[in-house]
């Protein structure tokens, strides 16, 4: 049995916050295979087309053929637990820190066998569902789950270490005057948020779902505009101790690609709006967040960007939007790895093309909001740090990993 | 394939054996270690360092140094060299690397070394880089080293096979009454089975006094053919049969067995002996239910008798079944790779009749057993020889 989190007090000023400690980080180049599908929340190991056998702990041959010819492959996740330890007295501070620490061999249906992280409702001998999530220090590890659901299932203290489950946890979203900073509060809310931090800009100017916004229990709407670096500071300065979520979900959606506008007024307002946004924001709030990592129930948590799938490869007809999209893309790695010794993740949910008023042109399938905002709660209550909203998204990734080229070449006609 | 068999040694000994004593924090490197092994060998066996043609080393703490590097930095011209990095594994495959090499003549007299230091924070850091399958897919998982990959192994043999903590507890503390009788162990306290049960859990099942202590030693033999010995003048103890195996049943979900079970019949014909010929038995103990497979898996009981065994066993050094009579690692320390040797030591000493204070009576042949390397999920290496004192 799980035991429910209890609401953290409000806590005490005068308290030392615990300074963030990782798990340990190193991994072989080839282990990061798992990085890789952790990320996206596939279970996939090394496998042998060969042979059929799946290889584990990741390596450099078969160890029946020899073969270096290893392919990823998803593996079913089903597994019992052989054997289960519970560790008292780790050597690694961040372990003794939350020592007992409970580990276990689960022998996969599929064949190998994984020293795994153990949710607190399975025990030695129960059948499992195995995933691979990222750990605090940002690195792929097994963890072993009861298969149904269990009471408070998501309040177990290992598997919050490897989420930024909402619940007790305040949350920033830095744009609500869109239908996606909308339902992203609403689902918030709905996934156990504490407060929700909802930032406006120029709040004297109505929007349509300013009552519904302002309706929602335990909402404070702030000033914020983030292409403007005093107001993101000032609101820093004001709650940056205590968001223990970011969402960034700053947007500036146009049409066009380079010769086909006039000028480049469009294009400095949608890097101002877009990422300079995501740099005052990271500067403002992130050192914060990082210093915060560890700071119980309702600690910093993860760093959420709202992106574009063509982040990935540009869409001439959306191209300098896309170029802006795979800007921040490329900050987000940077700022996932200056916020990784706090522990916080950053998780970037890639969409297709909305069904807002700027993709009105578009012919469906289109991303709703509501469906976007249920992705961002998924992707934090599992730990995820690329989630893939939509047909569209998920055709997209798909084409990438498989040829960058013809994504390009496709995309371009 | 059929495998060849094990071709037994023609008229190799072991001689000189060297203990230097342990202290639980050292603020002296590896190589003072080592250094002082040679000393001590070239002391006990009464010849010039420049004697020594044949130099095998074990360590985990030289840093960047691997035996090439000894050799220069000990004034040592040797024609035969090995590092060997197998843990608790590595005496049994020093002795028989060494033990070919001066029946071939490839060298006349070499030197078998295992010795570690061991700073404040070595033994974690030594965990922490263990090994790549252990850095990727076992350390992060609790940090908890390798009582946590020993706890998950002992988790499954003692339910599999009903072994209770009494019958473990039992190991324990007779290896430390054997301790009490040997002035280098470091644990100088008696053990009661009580304080056993009663000890901190560290990995449940594993509890404080199934733990060794990390601490700084060495070890050291020599390994030479007999008539080299003779003309030295010196005692020493013939080597009559070892095995070696690695990665052994890889296919057994969690380890149940160690690789001696693969061979241990050839161990015994290679040295025209039997399991009840053996007077003195020095396994590798870094816990004690590893020390109840090697009763089984070297043939001492069933598999699965463990328990039974050492329940109607007297395992002290006046039992009827003496074990680890230096006390092992569980109770004089685990000197890192200096582990491996304290058992081939102790039983070196047992067949030459100078274990002193420790000594078995009439203790012609001897077994000692080794294992190591928990790379991911299992103790990879494991070996055992058997010697016999002169009078055999």
């Amino acid at each position: 049995m799980t035991e429910p989190l209890i609401r953290p007090k409000r806590k005490d000023p005068l308290k030392r916050s615990r300074q963030p400690t990782l798990p340990p980080a190193w991994r072989s180049r080839t282990a990061h295979v798992l990085t890789r599908v952790a990320a996206e929340g596939r279970f996939a190991m090394q496998f042998c087309p060969a042979c059929e056998i799946y290889c584990y702990p990741s390596r450099e041959a078969c160890p029946q053929c020899l073969t270096a010819d290893l392919i990823v492959k998803d593996a079913p996740r089903d597994g019992v637990i052989l054997s289960e330890t519970t560790v008292r007295v780790p050597s690694d501070v961040y372990f003794r820190e939350r020592a007992p620490w409970r580990i276990g061999l689960v022998h996969l249906t599929c064949g190998p066998v994984l020293v795994s992280h153990l949710h607190g409702d399975c025990k030695e001998g129960n059948a499992v569902r195995m995933s691979f999530q990222i750990d605090k220090a940002g690195q792929a590890v097994a963890f072993a789950r009861p298969k149904a659901e269990t009471p408070f299932m998501s309040d177990d203290k290992q598997w919050r270490e490897m989420t930024a489950d909402p619940k007790f946890r305040r949350v920033l979203i830095t744009n609500g005057r869109t239908p996606v900073g909308q339902e992203i509060a609403q689902a918030l809310k709905a996934a156990g948020a504490s407060i929700l931090f909802v930032g406006i800009a120029e709040p004297w100017k109505p929007f349509p779902g300013e009552d519904a916004l302002r309706g929602i229990e335990g909402i404070d709407i702030v000033p914020l505009d983030v292409s403007d670096e005093k107001s993101v500071f000032d609101l820093a300065a004001d709650i940056g101790g205590k968001v223990d979520i970011l969402i960034n979900t700053s947007e500036h959606i146009r049409a066009g690609g380079l010769f086909d506008r006039t000028g480049t007024t469009t294009s400095h307002v949608e890097i101002g709006q877009v990422y300079m946004g995501l740099v005052h924001l990271a500067q403002a709030f992130g050192p914060a967040m990082r210093s915060r990592g560890a700071d119980g129930t309702n600690s910093a948590a993860a760093w959420v960007n709202i992106l574009s799938a063509y982040a990935l490869t540009n869409w001439p007809k959306f191209g300098q939007y896309s170029a802006v999209q795979a800007a921040c893309l490329s900050l987000s790695q940077c700022l996932r790895a200056e916020l990784r010794p706090g522990g916080v993740r950053v998780m970037n949910v890639f969409s297709g093309p909305l069904d807002v008023e700027w993709f009105q042109t578009l012919p469906p399938p289109k991303v709703a909001p509501r469906a976007l905002a249920a992705s961002v709660v998924r992707g934090l209550k599992e730990g995820l740090e690329d989630v893939f909203v939509g047909e569209v998204a998920e055709d997209i990734r798909k084409r990438f990993a498989a040829n960058p080229k013809a994504l390009e070449r496709e995309l371009g006609e | 394939m059929q495998a060849s068999k094990r071709r037994p040694y023609d008229r190799v000994v072991l001689t000189a054996p060297v203990t230097i004593p342990y202290v639980r924090f050292s603020v002296e490197s590896a190589q003072w270690w080592v250094g002082r092994a040679l000393k001590g060998l070239v002391d006990a066996a009464g010849i010039k360092a420049s004697d020594i043609d044949g130099l095998c080393v074990s360590s985990f703490t030289l840093g960047t140094d691997t035996a090439i590097a000894l050799t220069q930095h000990f004034g040592l011209c040797v024609r035969w060299l090995e590092h060997i990095p197998l843990g608790g594994a590595s005496a049994v495959a020093a002795l028989r690397h060494a033990a070919r090499a001066v029946e071939a003549g490839d060298a006349d007299i070499v030197a078998c070394v295992a010795g570690d230091t061991n700073h404040v924070d070595s033994f974690r850091r030594t965990l922490e880089h263990f090994s790549r399958f252990s850095q990727d897919a076992a350390y992060p998982y609790g940090a908890g080293g390798a009582n946590a990959n020993f706890a998950l192994i002992a988790q499954n043999y003692m339910r599999t096979y009903g072994v209770t903590r009494e019958d473990l507890g039992k190991i324990a503390v007779s290896q430390r009454t054997n301790a009490l009788r040997n002035p280098h162990a470091l644990m100088k306290a008696p053990l009661t089975l009580e304080q056993y049960i009663g000890a901190r859990p560290i990995s449940d099942p594993i509890h404080l006094f199934d733990c060794v202590m990390p601490c700084a030693g060495a070890e050291a033999f020599l390994v030479m053919r007999e008539d080299t010995a003779k003309s030295l003048g010196i005692a020493s103890a013939r080597l009559l049969g070892t095995i070696e195996r690695h990665n052994a049943f890889a296919n057994d979900p969690v380890q149940v067995r160690g690789g001696w079970a693969m061979d241990i019949g050839e161990l015994y014909a290679m040295a025209g002996v039997k399991p009840d010929d053996i007077d003195v038995l020095e396994t590798y103990d870094d816990y004690p239910f590893i020390v109840m497979m090697q009763f089984e898996d070297l043939g001492f009981c069933k598999k699965g008798e463990g328990a039974e065994f050492v329940r109607s066993h007297d395992l002290t050094i006046d039992g009827d079944f003496p074990q680890n009579t230096s006390g092992g690692q569980l109770s004089v320390g685990q000197a890192g790779a200096g582990g491996a040797y304290l058992g081939m030591v102790e039983a070196l000493r047992q067949v030459l009749g100078t274990a002193g204070p420790t000594q078995v009576k009439n203790a012609r042949v001897a077994l000692a057993s080794g294992f190591g390397m928990i790379n991911y999920d299992r103790g990879l290496s494991s070996g055992a020889a058997i010697i016999a004192g002169a009078s055999s």
